[in-house]
């Protein structure tokens, strides 16, 4: 066979189906590559699962017992022995907790997934950024499964939950995963650079955690400081919790009215600030993306 | 013809050196004076391999080959340049690469098909195609975790799934050397029918023998540059001349790159040939079994070189070397030393060496031919390495190179 000149070839390499490999690709190429991924994704967290869970008998009954032996274990102390005049406090504390269980525990894991997989990166090709997100996907399954336990405790104290809230749920919830799955695309790459960074989160969550009004009443904090909404739903977490609480712990105020726990707020006004969430995170999870795609071209010969 | 692969101008840095600082603490504690000691193992590469073609890419260790075939697979990212592909490829840099050792087989055949880009429903239709490949053993084990599986099993089914989603495009790295030989001969002959099917292969190695057997084109690389594309001869024969000229004949690795060019001590002669005499071709027959591909142990070889020259010539030495599969010289002799001159030589003659027993055991061996003047053997006419060879399969209970006549009693 001749020896085609550089130059001879490339004239048809124009068209869709031509796979690029460069330091430039852009945001909206690497989006559509995740997009193509999709059951890559779906794959790697079952195989997330799976493998949490291989030959343990309970199984997913596990990711049950921990919130199940928080309710357990709050209806005593709180009801019974430290009346903290929240009634079925327990339902009150896994409203909020639910939330921030499913950022805590998908942050650190997501942040390591990179250098988790190393043998993987270093030597298959497919979009990295389905690591991260496999691992907000395993938190969404361990959320659904926390979730029951709330339900059932809903059911089991027939507690009233606040039927015109509840469809601020699932809108909450996507903001949530798209924040989260910002953060930890972000984190997972910054991660191969600076390896401690996932000790350095442990504590950020740590204070993050007591900053979030989850178990202590937003208003709590916002009557006795006068701190101004705005300042507190800075907190991007908080919107989240505050709808969690607003919906399924179902009361504003407790006591017959001297308690008062979260703020008097329609759900339309409680709409805005997960919107204005959505539009964000969004713009994070495109700036994140951008920011893998910078870190990547050197991941291999960092791990 | 339309392009495979298409390499524009790619260049690709390592950082590398003494310490490394990928820890939050460290780079605070080193803050602005990161020692940064920086290497270009790709110095800006341009090149189109077309579609259909096997492509090889020479050169000896740290010399970028590698690096080239990652940045085409899309595992490592060029620091400048790009590489753009046409067609759904497959990459066996490492096989079972993928594999989670806590899922079982069927598992992993299902992530590793979505790792190399197959849907869910191609994998589970190809399924069994991918067991069969596998062998018995494997599919009887498909449902246990591969951490259970030997390295064996491990390497065919990774083999099998990588081979199973009919790739457009092939990128192989040496690694056809691995399992056993059967299952060797297996994979080879599964890339060999790619190859009639259309599909694209780029070959990393640094066999140059392997570069000749299978490749259309080939490129050498050396220190991150491209120092020529052309025909499997042309580049061998660049490859050596290269590796002679900037003196690394004998650095260590190049022990393995490339042993006819040091192991006997002889320059690359290829510099050197005059060609006065050219050797035309080098024809295996096995007297004894006419139509089997191999012979066993203990047969007869008969090895004919056709000599062609343009003008008559009083004589000529022709030298035949064979040599094991790791480059060991295992015989060789010429016509001088073996007492039987050629004879003047006019346009084309045929120098037949006649081994009555060829005593080696299982493997295969290459052929090496020299020829030289009668008078001085530094006048090199031609020379030409692993030009044709042969396969041995050994029949009898014993292990080793060469069958000895042994005999065992007791007293």
């Amino acid at each position: 066979m001749a020896a085609p000149a550089v130059g001879d070839l490339a004239d048809d390499f124009d068209d869709l189906h031509v796979r690029v490999i460069s330091p430039r690709r852009g945001v909206l190429r690497r989006m559509a590559d995740v997009y193509a991924a999709r059951e890559l994704l779906v794959a790697l967290v079952r195989k997330e699962l799976k493998v949490k869970y291989k030959d343990s008998a309970l199984g997913f009954v596990w990711s049950m017992l921990n919130p199940a032996l928080y309710l357990a274990v709050f209806y005593v102390v709180f009801s019974l022995f430290l009346k903290n005049g929240i009634p079925l406090f327990p339902i009150w504390l896994l409203s909020g907790l639910l939330v921030w269980n499913f950022f805590s525990m998908v942050l650190p894991t997501a942040t390591g997934t990179v250098i988790a997989n190393s043998s993987l990166v270093k030597k298959v090709s497919f979009p990295r950024e389905v690591l991260p997100l496999a691992a907000v996907g395993a938190g969404m399954v361990h959320f659904c499964l926390q979730g029951l336990v709330l339900l059932g405790a809903l059911a089991a104290f027939r507690h009233p939950v606040a039927p015109a809230y509840l469809w601020l749920v699932p809108i909450a919830l996507l903001y949530l995963v798209l924040l989260t799955s910002a953060l930890a695309v972000a984190l997972s790459a910054m991660n191969v650079y600076v390896r401690d960074l996932q000790h350095l989160l442990e504590l950020v969550l740590l204070g993050w955690f007591w900053m979030t009004p989850i178990v202590y009443p937003y208003r709590q904090v916002s009557d006795r400081l006068s701190v101004p909404s705005w300042a507190f739903l800075a907190n991007p977490i908080t919107p989240v919790v505050v709808v969690f609480q607003r919906s399924l712990y179902g009361t504003t105020t407790v006591n017959a009215g001297t308690l008062p726990l979260l703020p008097e707020w329609g759900s339309f006004t409680m709409l805005l600030p997960l919107l204005v969430g959505i539009v964000i995170s969004l713009a994070l999870l495109a700036a994140a993306i951008h920011l893998f795609g910078r870190l990547e071209s050197s991941f291999a010969e960092e791990m | 013809m339309t392009a495979a692969i298409v390499i524009d101008g790619v260049t690709k840095r390592f950082k590398i050196g003494g310490e490394r600082f990928d820890s939050l603490k460290d780079r605070l504690i080193h803050l602005g004076r990161v020692p940064a000691t920086e290497f270009w193992a790709l110095k800006g590469i341009d090149l189109e391999i077309a579609q259909g073609e096997t492509f090889g890419l020479l050169g000896h260790n740290g010399s970028g080959k590698s690096t080239l075939l990652k940045c085409v697979a899309g595992i490592l990212q060029p620091t400048t340049g790009q590489v753009r592909t046409k067609g759904r490829m497959s990459a066996l840099l490492e096989l079972g690469a993928g594999f989670h050792p806590d899922l079982t087989g069927r598992e992993n055949v299902e992530l590793n098909g979505l790792l190399l880009g197959l849907d869910r429903k191609a994998i589970a239709s190809r399924f069994d195609e991918i067991l069969e490949f596998a062998g018995p053993e494997v599919t009887n084990a498909i449902d246990r975790q591969v951490k259970f599986y030997s390295s064996g099993m491990y390497v065919r089914l990774g083999f099998a799934v990588a081979v199973s989603i009919d790739p457009e495009i092939l990128l192989v790295d040496e690694v056809l050397a691995v399992g056993d030989e059967a299952f060797q001969r297996k994979c080879l002959n599964r890339v060999k029918q790619l190859q009639r099917d259309g599909c694209t292969i780029v070959v990393v190695t640094h066999a140059a023998d392997q570069v000749r057997q299978i490749c259309d084109r080939a490129a050498v690389l050396d220190h991150g540059d491209l120092i020529v594309v052309g025909e499997p001869p042309v580049a061998i024969r660049t490859f050596r001349e290269h590796l002679f000229a900037t003196g690394r004949g004998d650095a260590v690795g190049d022990l393995l790159d490339d042993p006819s060019a040091v192991i006997d001590g002889e320059a690359p002669p290829s510099r050197r040939r005059t060609l006065k005499v050219k050797v035309r071709n080098v024809d295996v027959r096995h007297p004894g079994q006419p139509d089997r591909a191999y012979l066993c142990t203990g047969e007869s070889l008969d090895v004919a070189i056709t000599l062609e020259t343009s003008e008559p010539i009083p004589g000529v030495n022709v030298g035949l070397g064979i040599r094991d599969v790791e480059g060991r010289m295992v015989w060789t002799s010429n016509t001088e030393l073996l007492g039987t001159p050629t004879g003047p030589i006019d346009d084309v003659a045929t120098v037949t060496y006649h081994f009555a027993s060829i005593p080696l055991l299982d493997g295969g061996y290459s052929l090496h031919v020299g020829v030289v003047s009668v008078e001085d053997e530094s006048v090199i006419y031609d020379w030409i390495d692993s030009m044709a060879g042969f396969e041995v399969l050994s029949t009898a209970q014993v292990f080793g190179q060469v069958d000895l006549p042994v005999r065992v009693d007791r007293t």
